[in-house]
């Protein structure tokens, strides 16, 4: 018995000091060493796919991505927890003590069933409907069913460029279901000819090329997809940023160069967003 | 290695088995305690029961309408899961044929093994759309206790049938031999000595029900209210809490934590409750 524990004792001061010496002899030409990246989950899954792209071409790299919302991102980076933030929003005057690195644009589109004859939605009809003072179908399309609104749950950053956009405060939406992420929204309207969402661009043309039953409406005219995104046409729209704290590691500066090269691009676009290569 | 060896080996692996089970409980306790301190020990704790509504990034923090949803749910799903439960369990065990009892008793062990998010996604699929048939949204109070009742009807009626196994064979035996009808045997001496077990299992089981969270947060549309009706959407505890735990900050996080903290208490006290019951004997 107490052999073992003593084993486990050893094991476990190996397992402590070996990444120090690593980090000490390996400091030549190769790069080395812990990344910590937090913040929005809209970034996160991309993050986290450059993340793994990296560590395959720098060995001695290990890269942490963790979620937890833009807010969270901003405040580890300022606390210096972590070294790269992930927000999904441009950053507020109060917080140009951060560095932005946009990585891409994300939007936001208002699905509705496949089945539902409406074409477009006008700003204000938007307005209206969440704010329950067209209640009804009828005076939209002519068909005489009760609407169905879904929101997002709050903090959520979809939610923020939504209601912003629409001049909306959130305590006055009034909705019938609330949602977390925007694969629920999209079934919940796949399966309610009467519902009405708003999800990530990405997210809706993903499901409408596999035949899902949702459609997404143009906004102002412009159809909601990625290619209007990215030519900046479509107005409900939202930056994907990276940001640092004043001096950057070389190590996170190698990472957000990689983050900016053109190999990066189809899988920024799997993802359904709109890569912003040419800087 | 001599046998007495061996035998202190096991015996220490037992005792760090239990430590750990212990340590974790106490470990998760701590941690939600220490989590939401901040809240605790502010004075306006009573704002979590007075505040206007939740809105949590304008500060507000009313967590009323989330336990009233947990606890109607709860109560509406084992409304009926528990005849449905002890019915089925007195049909295995007293009416159908050996093989039907069989049968019955794997596909009641198959339906409490699937995960629950797919009653969840089964319950988007089926049963929303069917209720909003009946009243829009469809995602409301009842499509969450009909899935829970799914859920957690075959739990019940496991527990059921090892609480009519436990019914002392003598006993019954002697009622046929009396020449007794098998619905006043069910009636007057199994259900009447199977009742500690089934309890128990009830209060178990309706810790299960008040801590479902996924499966109840895909059919419950989750707003935040109290329901006027059996159609309106509602939101639980345990959906607050995966909802927006990934977006939230100081105090709306610790306000989360105290609602985990709170249905931590809540099946804590199921547990102590169930075991009062279990200390009755069974037979006379």
């Amino acid at each position: 018995m107490f052999f073992y524990f003593r084993f486990l004792f050893i094991v476990v001061l190996i397992g402590c000091e070996n990444p120090t010496q690593q980090s000490s002899e390996n400091t030549s030409d190769t790069l080395s060493g812990k990344l910590i990246i937090t913040g929005s989950s809209t970034v996160a899954p991309l993050a986290s796919e450059l993340a793994k792209k990296f560590e395959d071409l720098h060995k001695q790299v290990k890269v942490d991505v963790q979620t937890g919302g833009s807010s969270r991102g901003i405040a580890d980076v300022r606390r210096q927890v972590s070294d790269i933030g992930m927000v999904s929003r441009k950053l507020k005057a109060a917080e140009n003590d951060l560095t932005p690195h946009l990585l891409a644009i994300d939007g936001v589109s208002i699905i509705v069933n496949a089945k539902n004859p409406v074409l477009e939605l006008t700003a204000q009809q938007i307005r209206d409907i969440y704010l329950k003072k067209i209640v009804n179908w009828q005076s939209i399309n002519g068909v005489d069913k009760e609407i169905t609104v879904i929101n997002k749950a709050e903090g959520r950053s979809t939610l923020e460029v939504f209601t912003k956009h629409f001049q909306l405060k959130n305590r006055d939406i009034k909705p019938d279901v609330i949602i977390g992420d925007n694969e629920q929204g999209i079934k919940l309207v796949a399966n309610n000819p009467n519902a009405i969402a708003y999800v990530s661009i990405g997210a809706a043309e993903y499901s409408v090329q596999h035949g899902v039953n949702v459609k997404a409406l143009p906004l102002n005219g412009v159809p909601a997809n990625t290619q209007n995104l990215a030519e900046k046409r479509f107005p409900l729209s939202r930056e994907l940023n990276f940001v640092t704290l004043g001096e950057v590691s070389p190590l996170s500066e190698a990472f957000l160069h990689f983050s900016r090269s053109s190999q990066i691009k189809p899988i920024v676009e799997e993802y359904g967003f709109v890569a912003l290569l040419s800087r | 290695m001599s046998p007495c060896y061996r035998d202190k080996l096991f015996i220490t692996g037992f005792k760090a088995a239990a430590c750990i089970t212990v340590l974790s409980l106490m470990f998760i306790i701590f941690f939600l305690i220490y989590e939401s301190s901040s809240i605790l020990t502010s004075t306006n704790l009573s704002q979590y029961l007075l505040d206007e509504s939740w809105h949590p990034t304008d500060g507000e923090f009313l967590l009323t309408p989330m336990i009233v949803g947990s606890v109607l749910i709860m109560f509406g799903a084992m409304l009926f899961s528990i005849p449905l439960g002890i019915f089925t369990a007195i049909l295995i065990h007293y009416y159908a044929p050996v093989w039907i009892a069989h049968l019955l008793q794997r596909i009641v062990e198959i339906l409490g093994g699937i995960p629950s998010v797919v009653f969840g996604f089964w319950g988007i699929i089926m049963i929303v759309p069917f209720l909003a048939s009946i009243q829009a949204p469809g995602t409301s109070l009842l499509a969450g206790v009909l899935v829970l009742t799914l859920i957690v009807f075959p739990g019940m009626t496991l527990f059921a049938c090892s609480a009519l196994q436990q019914v002392n064979k003598l006993h019954i035996q002697n009622a046929i031999a009396l020449g007794l009808s098998r619905f006043s045997i069910i009636k007057h001496i199994i259900l009447p000595q199977a009742k500690p077990g089934l309890l128990t299992g009830m209060i178990l089981q309706s810790g299960r029900a008040i801590g479902e969270t996924l499966a109840v947060l895909m059919v419950c549309g989750n707003v935040v209210q109290i329901p006027g009706s059996l159609f309106e959407p509602v939101r639980t505890l345990t959906s607050n809490i995966a909802l927006e735990m990934a977006y939230a900050m100081d105090e709306h996080r610790s306000a989360l934590f105290l609602s985990g903290l709170l249905l931590m208490f809540v099946v804590l006290g199921l547990v102590l409750l169930s075991e009062k019951f279990k200390s009755v004997p069974i037979t006379e």
